[in-house]
């Protein structure tokens, strides 16, 4: 119970409950569909990026706590961003996640994505708070793409 | 939770069909601690355990007689060969069979129902032909005929199932057609875990002469499985999930069909003569089964199929009854639970969601108690998307499966939706 207390983070809860940037934006400049094909989660992120800052990202879609937190604290964090910022929280987040370096040892302050540093305890859960964040990866990358985890 | 454990269970009623504690000790594997609690096993419809019995079947047959089969002029070739087509006579006569001819070896369900679809499929079925499928079918009885119908530019049409979860039969009745090939549908459906009305479908079926192929996957290692009284052409299932060993199943065939069939692949064992130019191929059962066969996987099936015997296939359906109607009525009593399928005539498979709690993390959480369940979509995608659901949890039983562990499980889904504070 208490390795799931703290993969389940009240942060994470929180999210997962109300979701933030939660709906779609009409005047997204790109749209990428996440998929996890395994257990079926699905996200759509937009992203509204002018002059190489991200001035606006939404998400919608449907999946576990941990990929539905993750999405909403990912687009807390990411709005008002640059593209080049957001690709150093994208490596870093998922050198933590995916257990290649601990959370202190990120060279960029991850502030509240540290809640997801648990999940590289528990590999089957990697995909589900990496999924919005791959999708967004690709979104600042190119244009509008569908993405699979799988 | 620990409060929970202090709970005193009341003793339960023995069974009349079967004590699983007479089975549970030649099953080591279910004595696993996993997180610190005793392994609740309750994905069998995914594969089940194995019994002291069948590895140590595998490991004698490694010990004492391992040699190719069908080649060699010594000792260990000949004891291997006729252990390997022992189990096929022991497969034959569990399922009723008229003679082995008629039990090929495959890898599981999903190559017996592709090679159908290659060996049969592709010499028979035409541009234009329709080959009718129900909407509930395991990705494994849908794809293969996908990629047929792609390839030969014939029809695919689908029986829709109904909200509980059953098929629609008048609707069957409609779609089968002059133009109809083939009806390829599940026996037990691994979602809703209905048993579908297999012999009216065939008996109309054949009237149009139309040829049936079951995915039998659920169905023979829960249920007595006869082929001669159900008259199907084809019927598919797994080693795996009836506590054989994986990379093994079967495909059953009418002699004749067989017969008519193209060979599936190429290679040693599956032909009588070969010239530079060409070939002619090998009796039936041995024209499907190119290249060396998965021996020990053969032996290893045979062996779980002398312990269900052993068993009783029909005590093993009862008890699993019993399980299932007991899980169902204590299930029934959790807000907001909803169980997909709701056939009168149903197998030891449920699945349900909980609220909004997602099936990832109940599933998560069931695990970090020791109680292994599947979450996802269970291979049946087109299911979820017509239920509008992106996936469900799903409990399914066999028979070293015991009242207390339902309990346990009950106790562990109210923890859980405290945990998930729903």
């Amino acid at each position: 119970m208490s390795d799931l207390r703290e993969l389940y983070q009240d942060i994470i809860m929180d999210h997962n409950k109300n979701p933030q940037n939660f709906h779609k934006l009409e005047n997204a400049t790109r749209v990428i569909d996440g998929k996890n094909p395994l257990c079926g989660d699905h996200y759509t992120i937009y992203l509204l990026i002018e002059n190489d800052i991200i001035k606006d990202i939404c998400f919608d879609g449907s999946g576990c706590a941990i990929s539905k937190a993750s999405g909403s604290v990912m687009t807390t964090i990411l709005k008002g961003k640059s593209v080049k910022e957001a690709e150093e929280l994208f490596n870093n987040f998922h050198d933590v996640v995916t257990g290649k370096i601990n959370f202190d040892d990120a060279i960029i302050d991850l502030g509240k994505l540290g809640a997801f540093a648990g999940v590289a305890e528990f590999p089957s859960r990697v995909k589900c708070a990496s999924l919005a964040w791959h999708a967004m990866h690709q979104g600042i990358k190119n244009e509008n793409v569908e993405i699979s985890t799988e | 939770m620990d409060t929970m454990t202090a709970v005193k269970k009341e003793p339960k009623k023995k069974s009349e069909f079967l004590n699983p504690d007479d089975y549970r000790k030649d099953f080591p594997i279910l004595n696993e601690i996993v997180h610190g609690k005793p392994l609740i096993y309750f994905d069998n419809g995914a594969s089940t355990q194995k019994p002291l019995q069948v590895i140590n079947a595998i490991s004698d047959y490694y010990l004492h007689s391992n040699a190719n089969v069908h080649r060699g002029i010594h000792a260990l070739s000949e004891k291997a060969t006729a252990a390997f087509e022992d189990s096929r006579k022991k497969i034959a006569n569990f399922i009723n069979a008229s003679t082995e001819k008629q039990i090929i070896f495959t890898r599981g369900t999903s190559e017996s129902i592709n090679l159908v679809a290659s060996a049969w499929g592709r010499k028979f079925v035409t541009a234009d032909d329709e080959i009718i499928l129900s909407e509930m079918e395991h990705h494994s009885n849908l794809v293969p005929w996908q990629i047929l119908a792609q390839e030969v530019g014939a029809k695919l049409k689908f029986i829709p199932f109904k909200d509980d979860g059953t098929i629609d039969f008048p609707v069957f009745e409609q779609l089968i057609s002059g133009r109809t090939k083939l009806v390829a549908i599940t026996h037990m459906s691994n979602v809703f875990g209905t048993i579908n009305p297999i012999k009216k479908i065939i008996r109309i079926s054949h009237d149009r002469g139309v040829p049936v192929l079951l995915d039998a996957a659920q169905s023979v290692p829960h249920l007595p499985v006869d082929v001669e009284f159900l008259d199907c052409d084809f019927l598919a299932f797994s080693g795996h999930k009836m506590i054989g060993p994986t990379g093994i199943g079967v495909l059953y065939g009418k002699t004749q069909r067989l017969q008519n069939m193209n060979p599936y692949q190429g290679g040693g064992e599956m032909i009588s003569s070969v010239w530079l130019e060409n070939s002619t191929w090998n009796e039936i059962p041995h024209k499907f089964e190119a290249g060396t066969p998965n021996i020990a996987g053969a032996i290893g099936l045979g062996a779980a199929i002398d312990y269900l015997n052993d068993i009783g296939m029909t005590n093993i359906a009862l008890y699993e009854q019993e399980l299932t109607t007991y899980a169902l009525e204590k299930m029934s009593s959790i807000k907001n639970l909803k169980i997909y399928g709701e056939a009168p005539e149903r197998g030891g498979i449920i699945s349900f969601n909980i609220g909004d709690i997602h099936p990832h993390d109940l599933s998560h959480f069931l695990d970090q108690q020791g109680i292994a369940v599947r979450a996802g979509h269970h291979c049946a995608q087109p299911i979820m998307r017509k239920l509008n659901i992106a996936a469900t949890t799903r409990i399914s039983f066999y028979f070293y499966n015991t009242k207390q562990e339902i309990d346990t499980f009950i106790d562990e889904l109210e923890n859980a939706i405290n945990f998930f504070n729903y």
